[in-house]
């Protein structure tokens, strides 16, 4: 499979990035490591005219101490997340999720931001930054802005990115200590998840998201709000698809995907607990 | 720079394409530097096979699933079906043919055959490019890292467990060697 014909930019900087879109308007897409867009340009079911590269863009490859939160530049590949010492100590969470997407080879090429940009419910790390109260930071031509990611994703891989903004940052807040753990039920090592599950818990305070239970990762606002009430986790668990609108799929059926959320959040939020 | 004519730069005549460009690319593959005229579309691993004769790197599901066009990209094991050849523009790229060495196999080479790691042979370039990868980032891993680590490269034959008993072998005889 071959992707059809398009003209292709290497851009050197965020702002040279957002120049080239503004240029190029609507048929032009960034290609960052290219593990998302790629796949879809083969089969294509994506048939951009123009592909400009940001993936040389080094300063925006980074994960640094920002006080309260870790700063991840956008172009920081899955394998840099994984092996991150600070990301070790400080959101163990992200880390850990981050050694689940795709195999070595995807995680050598593919990038936070990218992931994130590309919006799809069944990847690893858009639910899991969702879960930790994550800030995207996105520039584009009128400058930057930080969008949370609780508004970020609107619907099956659409966020409230435009067009000609690229993300530059995730800035996810440091753990504390907080208990955490990932769930991901998948048929075969390198699959997406069927559902999983990336949630934190300390004390009454929780973040529970879910991968693959919608058209958006979902922040499962409805179990953490019965764990600040004092639930049990049996019971807040129940309410693992309150705030989903799980599909059907040649994987699973909805009523599989509702039984299923639920046992992997009552699995996370124990070992979380 | 566009068709040339509706031919390309070495000759072969195309069908023109409207919007179609050429991209003129440097890569140094197996420690030979290659300058190329490339579309922006082609993929590494056609450009490998292809435009240098390569063959060595297979194409096997072609969606980045069995990993068997698995290759090194500045060290690190890749999917060729899923770069493309201008973004290994001025890189470093390894293929399979750059592990023997004056008729000498790589001690991964050596490792699968001679613990049977391989039986069709299809996914042994890709395996034994991914193992040397994983070996790289941790020289001595347990089993159950093995399986992990090659997690994105499928055998149809094996079952995998002569490919793991492999892997473990060379980086076990690596040890031995380091410790002397």
């Amino acid at each position: 499979m071959i992707p059809a014909a398009f003209d292709y930019k290497r851009a050197s900087s965020a702002a040279e990035a957002i120049a080239l879109v503004s240029e190029y308007g609507d048929d032009a897409k960034f290609l960052a490591g290219g593990h998302s867009l790629l796949p879809l340009m083969k089969l294509r079911l994506a048939q951009p005219t123009m592909l400009i590269d940001i993936g040389r863009i080094t300063d925006l490859s980074y994960i640094r101490d920002a006080g309260s939160h870790i700063a991840i530049g956008a172009l920081t590949r899955h394998m840099d997340v994984e092996t991150s010492a600070m990301l070790a100590e400080h959101a163990p969470l992200l880390a850990h999720a981050a050694s689940h997407v795709g195999d070595a080879q995807v995680r050598h090429r593919g990038t936070i931001g990218g992931s994130i940009a590309h919006a799809d419910p069944a990847s690893d790390l858009p639910a899991t930054t969702l879960a930790l109260g994550a800030t995207y930071v996105v520039q584009g031509p009128n400058g930057t802005r930080e969008i949370a990611a609780a508004d970020f994703y609107l619907g099956f891989l659409e966020s409230a990115l435009a067009a000609d903004e690229i993300i530059t940052e995730i800035r996810v807040p440091k753990m504390n200590g907080a208990g955490w753990n990932f769930q991901k039920f998948n048929r075969r090592a390198q699959d997406w998840a069927i559902v999983g599950v990336a949630a934190w818990r300390r004390g009454s305070e929780s973040g529970v998201a879910l991968v693959n239970m919608g058209s958006t990762p979902i922040l499962a606002t409805s179990v953490s709000a019965a764990i600040a009430q004092g639930a049990s986790v049996a019971d807040a668990a129940k309410l693992a698809s309150a705030d989903a609108d799980p599909q059907a799929d040649n994987n699973a059926s909805v009523e599989y995907r509702t039984h299923l959320a639920e046992v992997l959040v009552r699995r996370a939020l124990d070992a979380s607990s | 720079m566009a068709q040339l004519n509706g031919l390309t730069a070495r000759g072969r005549p195309r069908p023109t394409i409207e919007g179609e460009c050429i991209v003129q690319i440097s890569v140094t593959v197996n420690d030979t530097t290659h300058d190329s005229d490339v579309e922006p579309r082609t993929l590494l691993v056609h450009y490998v096979r292809e435009q240098l004769g390569l063959t060595g790197t297979n194409v096997g599901c072609d969606t980045s699933s069995c990993g068997a066009c698995t290759l090194h990209l500045n060290g690190e094991a890749v999917k060729s079906c899923t770069v493309l050849a201008v973004q290994a523009d001025g890189q470093q790229v390894a293929t399979i043919e750059s592990l023997e060495v004056d008729g000498v196999m790589h001690p991964m080479q050596t490792a699968f055959m001679e613990n049977h790691g391989l039986q069709c042979g299809y996914c042994t370039p890709g395996m034994v490019m991914a193992s040397i990868s994983l070996l790289n980032e941790n020289p001595n891993p347990t089993e159950e890292q093995v399986r992990l680590g090659l997690e994105g490269n499928l055998c149809r034959c094996t079952g995998y467990h002569n490919i793991v008993k492999s892997v473990l072998a060379c980086a076990s005889a690596a040890a031995v060697s380091g410790s002397k």
